[in-house]
């Protein structure tokens, strides 16, 4: 089977790869490009674990193709901020213990991240609502949520 | 061997540093950059990937495999069977976990694993995988309880006959283990009841549900040594029966802990992984082998699905004179689903004078149940604590008030056998009753329910090392998972003992090869047994401190004493000496005896149990069978809760994980015996949107046994949480719902039944 090449951009860089036309845009990131940050919980865009943003779109990328990715921008939860400058989400979910075993949280963040932007001041219900594409099965969703709010002051104060 | 400190030093007045403030924990800052390293997340260097075949069937027998079309396919590396397993009895232990990796003679559950595939690309396996071709003869199946134990049920081994139970004939069964425990006499224990309430309960089996499916990475070297590379709750206890089962020395084989994406039980046995080694033999090459979200249902672990009837009588006083009980739980195709935790556990917390317990294990063509948080305890205390409050009920007494008339405390001796230190459950009880929560009256159209639960807690084999670098900072190394941030906790109470910041600290999850054995990160026995361990990791540390700083200054070891992290002369008749710093000591050690390092290997006893009341409010869409809930609060003794934002977190996940069980979800088969429900779309677990805050209220009545007076808290917040929704349902309809999950289907039928008889 021949295989597709593909060029597009992740966190602000050029990548080009070769894939099977059946591979999702989460195993090519993984496993082609390997960045495991973005992390495979279910293949069927249910628990949200893969989500990235794709050319400002959040999307579940299990859903995606990997070819469907060609000259489009994709910004995963490698490119959110570093340690010496963490997102106000990450700094809040690392104060407010918004994490317990971590694997759904790149996902989280970058959902947040995508509410943010849309609207700056969500109230408990809309980021709950927001995020319910998102599983985590450790927290019970009070300290992520309670992160998110926090996370959205402080963006609306730096403003 | 020591099993406790031989003093905890715990001192209730202690001025802690870091004992109970929260710092953000060492391995966050990697989470929340994507840096974390779990199961799925490392590449080797010519690598392949693994592919498990599976059985479509719930059981057959296997006439034949043949593997010849799929091994010719290009890419494809190795195929192995059940002939590349060492030969291990049927019926025996090693046995019985040798066939449930991988099907021997017969598929036993949908989804049984029955070849492994390695290849180039996870595409080429998943190819491959369709030329394998099983001859299976499909033999009659049988999935649940009532119809495994009828007199004509299909029989899963013929070898087997009920252990623990001498006046079973001697024929086929598929009952494997029957208990009965007994405390008093029970029939004189109902003849003194004024009250007397029954019910049948059932629960049907929900999965752990961590986020992160299975992922290992197994290399096989030529020289015989395995490294694997694997996320789990048990590195040691994987290491010792991967070397049962394939028959490898435990030395030769070295398990490396990854970060752990949730196991809560479900990552205390191995799946893959000895598939994964015998394929990276074969193959001669490392093999990553990574279950998918549908393999994950199929073929690891849930609970056991349960049947049970519960009997208890109380006086007129609120005082419970008797409980009865006979319960049976579903184990999947082999023994081993602990259901002994049960009848230990499921009145445990009440000083009840007479009690009489039946519980049977049974096996069905389902996969093996794995533990989760307290094993076989919370689905049988649904049933218990419903009965606590329909008694309460009855004599109008408040539901906390009638639970404080029973409540066992220091002194008393449980049906298996102990006999209580200090414990909480009155504490627990009565801050439940204080709260603002409880306080606050149930609005018109809600309902209430009140809960609560035990559990043991646990100990066990611990070992642990400490090393002082030459700048003073330290690292411990532990054998035992975190599985939800045990590491800053751990690291939190070396600092304390050390007297340093807790950031000059940093503890590692060491692998197999580096300690001695520790157990299985579970029972809540981690933050409890590691802090044991590292305190005497610590202690002696110190005193190697005070004997190389005794010697620096020419004064004899008893005249040194260590404070606040430095070692200073014991008194002022010592002599006119500046104190020295770890540093100061630990920069020094090329001129002294070398670097000060420590080990600690314990088999630690002195886990104090914990107790826990969760006050819930719900209301019923009476349309719809949906239950919002609303409102919940968790109350529980946490001994001292090291790092509070973390117990909360264990407490707030427990809550909404029980809810996910106590409403939604459940393993639905069809008539053939396969699972109709693997994927998170139709098993659905609580979402954001499906909770409410989670109100916390921590109680703290130190366990003295241990030097912070800590006892687990993982386990105990799940106990409560099916049956304190279910009698808020109760409140809230006036009819009591006794099958879990609590689904809309099932609260219709009875909001019909409840219309009809009142109409």
């Amino acid at each position: 089977m021949s295989k597709a090449h593909v060029t597009t951009t992740v966190n602000g860089d050029e990548y080009e790869f070769l894939c099977e036309p059946q591979q999702s845009l989460v195993t090519v990131l993984r496993d082609e490009l390997r960045l495991s940050g973005t992390k495979e919980g279910c293949s069927t865009g249910d628990c949200g674990a893969c989500s990235v943003m794709m050319d400002d779109r959040l999307v579940c990328s299990c859903l995606v193709l990997a070819v469907e990715t060609d000259g489009k921008h994709i910004e995963t939860i490698e490119g959110m901020g570093t340690a010496e400058d963490l997102h106000p989400l990450q700094r809040r979910f690392l104060e407010i213990n918004g994490l317990q075993c971590g694997i759904c949280t790149p996902g989280i963040l970058i959902a947040a991240k995508a509410l943010l932007k849309k609207n700056p001041n969500p109230s408990e219900t809309e980021i709950r609502f927001w995020l319910a594409g998102n599983l985590c099965r450790c927290t019970g969703y009070d300290k992520i949520i309670r992160s998110v709010q926090a996370a959205a002051e402080d963006m609306r104060k730096a403003k | 061997m020591a099993t406790i400190l031989e003093e905890s030093g715990f001192n209730p007045g202690a001025d802690l540093k870091i004992v109970g403030t929260n710092p953000v924990k060492h391995d966050g800052l990697d989470k929340v950059l994507g840096r974390a390293k779990f199961g799925a997340d490392v590449y080797l260097p010519g690598m392949l990937y693994g592919k498990i075949v599976r059985s479509p069937h719930a059981h057959a027998k296997i006439k034949s495999i043949d593997i010849s079309e799929a091994i010719k396919i290009p890419g494809v590396k190795a195929v192995i069977t059940a002939a590349d397993f060492p030969e291990l009895p049927q019926g025996s232990g090693w046995g019985d976990m040798s066939r449930t990796t991988i099907a021997h003679e017969k598929v036993l559950f949908d989804g049984h694993p029955v070849a492994a595939i390695a290849a180039i690309s996870e595409q080429v396996a998943k190819r491959a995988s369709k030329f394998i071709k099983v001859d299976y003869e499909v033999l009659p199946h049988v999935i649940e309880v009532e119809d495994a134990i009828a007199e004509d049920a299909p029989i899963l081994h013929e070898y087997m006959r009920t252990k623990g139970d001498e006046t079973a004939p001697d024929v086929p069964t598929n009952i494997c283990e029957k208990m009965v425990s007994k405390v008093g006499d029970i029939d004189s224990g109902f003849a003194l009841a004024d009250y007397i309430v029954e019910n049948d309960f059932d629960s049907k089996p929900m999965h752990q549900g961590y986020i992160e499916p299975q992922g290992c990475i197994a290399d096989y070297s030529q020289d015989g040594l395995v490294e694997l590379w694997t996320c789990t709750q048990a590195p040691f206890v994987y290491r010792d029966r991967l070397s049962a089962i394939l028959k490898i020395d435990a030395a030769k084989i070295n398990v490396q802990q990854s970060e752990l994406g949730g196991g809560f039980g479900g990552k205390t046995g191995f799946y893959a992984e000895p598939l994964a080694i015998l394929l990276s033999k074969k193959a001669n090459a490392p093999v990553k082998m990574t279950l998918t979200r549908t393999e994950v249902f199929r073929g690891t672990g849930p609970v056991s699905g349960t049947k049970s009837r519960i009997k208890m009588g109380c006086k007129k006083n609120g005082k419970i004179v008797a409980a009865e009980a006979e319960l049976y739980f579903q184990t999947g195709p082999y023994t081993g689903s602990m259901y002994f935790n049960a009848p230990n556990a499921m009145f445990t917390r009440y000083d009840l004078p007479n009690i009489y317990i039946e519980a049977y294990e049974v096996v069905s063509n389902r996969p093996k149940v794995n533990s989760f948080r307290a094993p076989c305890v919370p689905q049988i205390v649904f049933g218990v604590e419903g009965l606590v409050d329909d008694m309460a009920k009855k004599i109008g007494m408040d539901p906390i008030d009638f639970r404080l008339k029973n409540a066992a405390i220091e002194g008393h001796t449980t049906i298996y056998g102990d006999t209580w230190g200090p414990v909480g459950f009155v504490e627990t009880l009565e801050a439940a009753k204080a709260t603002e929560h409880y306080k606050t009256p149930v609005k018109s159209g809600e309902g209430r329910g009140v809960s609560c639960g035990f559990w043991f807690n646990r100990g066990g084999e611990t070992a642990s090392s400490m090393t002082l670098a030459p700048d003073g900072t330290v690292t411990i190394s532990t054998g035992t998972a975190d599985v939800a941030g045990s590491r800053i906790s751990i690291a939190m109470m070396a600092a304390e003992e050390l007297g340093i910041d807790v950031d000059k600290v940093r503890v590692k999850m060491a692998d197999t090869n580096s300690l001695g054995f520790n157990r299985v990160t579970a029972g809540s026995r981690t933050t409890f047994s590691v802090g044991m361990v590292v305190v005497d990791n610590a202690r002696k540390c110190i005193a190697e401190l005070c004997r190389r700083a005794a010697n620096e200054w020419g004064v004899a070891e008893e005249e040194v004493k260590f404070e606040n992290g430095e070692v200073k002369p014991a008194s002022s008749n010592v002599g006119n000496f500046i104190p020295m710093s770890i540093s100061d000591i630990t920069s020094k050690t090329t001129m002294t005896n070398g670097a000060i390092v420590s080990s600690s290997s314990m088999n630690v006893t002195g886990a104090g149990p914990g107790f826990g009341v969760h006050i819930v409010d719900v209301k019923v869409d009476e349309g719809t069978g949906r239950v919002d809930v609303l409102r919940w609060t968790v109350v529980q003794d946490a001994g001292k809760a090291i790092h509070p934002l973390q117990v909360e977190g264990q407490l707030q996940g427990a809550a909404i994980q029980g809810m996910g069980w106590a409403l939604n979800e459940e393993y639905i088969y069809t008539q053939e015996g396969k699972l109709d429900n693997p994927g998170f779309l139709d098993y659905r677990m609580p979402v954001a949107s499906d909770a409410p805050m989670i109100d916390c209220k921590i109680v703290e009545v130190p366990n003295p046994l241990h030097p912070f007076g800590l006892r687990g808290v993982g386990e105990v917040p799940v106990v409560p949480t099916m049956a304190a929704v279910g009698n808020a349902i109760t409140d809230a309809l006036g009819i009591r719902p006794t099958s879990l999950p609590m689904s809309p289907p099932k609260l219709l039928d009875l909001i019909e039944n409840r219309n009809t008889s009142s109409s």
